[in-house]
């Protein structure tokens, strides 16, 4: 083609170009509707596979607590209190900690030793989950039964409010260990995020906050984190969606029980948990489809929370005056 | 010294403290998880582990069949979610860059990648191992190829984007129409990222589990065809650490040890090589 048009007039060759390049052009969008269709057919299909449970239960299926196969009630309070509370527990672990490593890696640490420890914390994110449900379940369980939640019980178990939080047996399997797990897992994903946008603050900013003698906590404090809030938030509520739906790690330390308790360290269950240990075993069209529902519950709550998480770090970009 | 002056520093110092604590705290995580799986693992490792199939409770086995359904299934993810990906990718970059559609697939990309991939396996088996009447390799395939797809998009999208404009100028002023610009020359400036992108997305979907518990579901023993139920390692190591038996627990660490040698590797290969090549 390209002798024709050393040798040649140039109109043919536009005229077979524009074709070409008109299906080149077409083939690459239909890729990108395609990306478009996936999530939507994700969310319609989830839809269509829980109808059954949605009618037959209504709201009722979302407020009850009650999931007996034997009986065919299917209640989903169970599992949803069990993935926001064990995904509440990560945060509430991962945030600070997630903060004061991209804090470490922009300001503190020494030049040569960033990239490396950078990379080993972005390994944590390399771990495939099903090692860290191994290790939840054969070392760090066993780690908490043993060291941690006796303790919990004996002094916090009996203190007013917080006390039936820290009270049973303990067992090492159930949501605090799970939380925990679950906040390891999602601290690289915050961290790496913060690290960028901590990066990206201008020098002019900190620097004038040196030149009034600023300490670097205050520069943290006052100026760093003030500027890049939306996009911490965003990295947030990024970690927040891959904790909610995060599977194999919480299925070997969650303990798989419908029943409702108050207690951190007892046993319980969480939507992806649920459908990863029950889906294959239920023999019932309306078992199935409790279970697809439950999986449609989370997509939305996981798309609602990752589109926060992605308009929060486009506001960032938009301050930046990047625009993509 | 002031006394403010002194509080302020001693905030300072405790702040900055806590800092550095936060990152031995992530560091020493990865260094115990680490330490479990290989220790665990490294006393679990034999030459039949690679020359014999899973076995039944009690007995002794080893995990050829999960290897090679696992190689399978994340190679043909690989060959479906690689081109879908690619082209999408140059549909964000190049061809739609400033579309309505462009904008709109690359905020639902981002939100497909950190979805959970337990959903995206019900997906497939809504859509394949429902109609079709059984579980199989394909419909595991499948469902690794739409959690790589994503992956592929962005790193593709990030990639072409990081090459100047002038390129593509003296591309076009070469009389090149527009596909060839794209195929002959951006791709080649692009190539290190979007290589990059696509092993770390095969890393990714290597040690994958969720997906392929309703979609390929497991086999005990040896099946080539991806028409049938087919084993896998992470499936493998999830039923038997799940299970009683201490040979199968040593199994489990066993292919743990495997596996996360390998992502770990490809990773910091990977990572490396592309901070090299950032360089440079």
């Amino acid at each position: 083609m390209r002798d024709e048009a050393a040798g040649g007039t140039a109109a043919p060759v536009a005229v077979r170009g524009g074709i070409v390049d008109r299906l080149y052009g077409l083939t690459t969008a239909g890729a990108a509707w395609l990306v478009l269709v996936l999530l939507a057919g994700t969310a319609a299909s989830m839809a269509w596979g829980g109808r059954q449970a949605f009618a037959t239960f209504g709201l009722g299926f979302i407020a009850s607590r009650d999931w007996n196969p034997v009986a065919q009630q299917f209640g989903a309070l169970v599992p949803i209190y069990g993935t926001l509370v064990t995904s509440a527990i990560a945060l509430l672990i991962a945030i600070p900690v997630s903060i004061g490593i991209a804090l470490f890696l922009t300001d503190i640490a020494p030049r040569w030793t960033r990239g490396p420890i950078a990379i080993a914390i972005e390994l944590l994110a390399a771990v495939p989950s099903i090692i860290y449900g191994m290790w939840g379940l054969f070392v760090f369980a066993p780690f908490m039964a043993a060291h941690v939640e006796p303790w919990l019980i004996a002094h916090v178990g009996d203190k007013a409010l917080i006390g039936p939080l820290f009270s049973g047996a303990p067992i090492g399997i159930g949501m605090l260990t799970a939380g925990i797990v679950l906040g390891i897992m999602i601290i690289p994903f915050i961290a790496s995020v913060a690290r960028d946008v901590f990066n990206a603050v201008p020098p002019a900013l900190k620097e004038a906050a040196v030149a009034l003698g600023s300490t670097r906590w205050e520069i943290l404090s006052r100026v760093t984190l003030p500027y890049t809030r939306s996009a911490i938030v965003g990295a947030i509520f990024l970690g927040l969606g891959r904790a909610l739906g995060e599977t194999m790690a919480v299925t070997f330390v969650l303990g798989n029980a419908h029943d409702f308790s108050i207690s951190l360290l007892m046993p319980s269950n969480s939507i992806a948990a649920a459908i990863a240990n029950e889906f294959t075993e239920a023999d019932t069209d309306l078992y199935r489809s409790s279970l697809i529902a439950l999986a449609f519950l989370l997509f939305i709550i996981t798309l609602i929370v990752l589109a926060v998480a992605k308009m929060m770090l486009l506001r960032m970009d938009r301050a930046f005056g990047r625009t993509h | 010294m002031s006394r403010t002056l002194i509080r302020r520093r001693i905030v300072d110092w405790v702040a900055l403290f806590f800092a550095g604590a936060a990152t031995l705290f992530g560091l020493f995580w990865l260094a115990w998880i680490l330490w479990t799986t290989f220790s665990e693992g490294a006393s679990a490792l034999k030459p039949s582990l690679f020359t014999e199939m899973t076995p039944p409770p009690g007995a002794d086995g080893g995990l050829l069949n999960a290897f090679y359904g696992s190689a399978v299934m994340v190679l043909l993810g690989i060959v479906i979610g690689t081109p879908i990906g690619i082209a999408a990718g140059t549909y964000l970059a190049e061809h739609g860059r400033y579309s309505k559609l462009a904008a709109t697939t690359r905020f639902i990309n981002d939100i497909l990648l950190s979805a959970p991939s337990i959903v995206i396996g019900l997906f497939i088996y809504v859509l394949v191992v429902g109609p079709s009447g059984h579980f199989s390799g394909l419909a595991g395939a499948l469902a690794l190829a739409m959690i790589l797809i994503p992956v592929v998009v962005r790193t593709t999208d990030e990639a072409l984007r990081l090459v100047p404009d002038q390129m593509r100028e003296a591309g076009f002023a070469l009389g090149l129409p527009r596909w060839q610009v794209t195929s002959l020359i951006l791709y080649k400036a692009a190539r290190a990222g979007i290589v990059t992108g696509v092993l770390l997305g095969l890393a990714r979907i290597s040690g994958e589990t969720a997906p392929l518990l309703f979609t390929a579901l497991g086999n005990q023993f040896w099946s080539a065809g991806l028409d049938a139920p087919l084993a896998s390692v992470p499936v493998v190591i999830f039923q038997y650490a799940m299970s009683p038996y201490d040979e199968w627990h040593a199994l489990a660490w066993a292919g743990a040890f495997v596996l996360t040698a390998f992502v770990l590797l490809l990773n910091l290969v990977v990572r490396l090589f592309a901070r090299k090549g950032s360089k440079t």
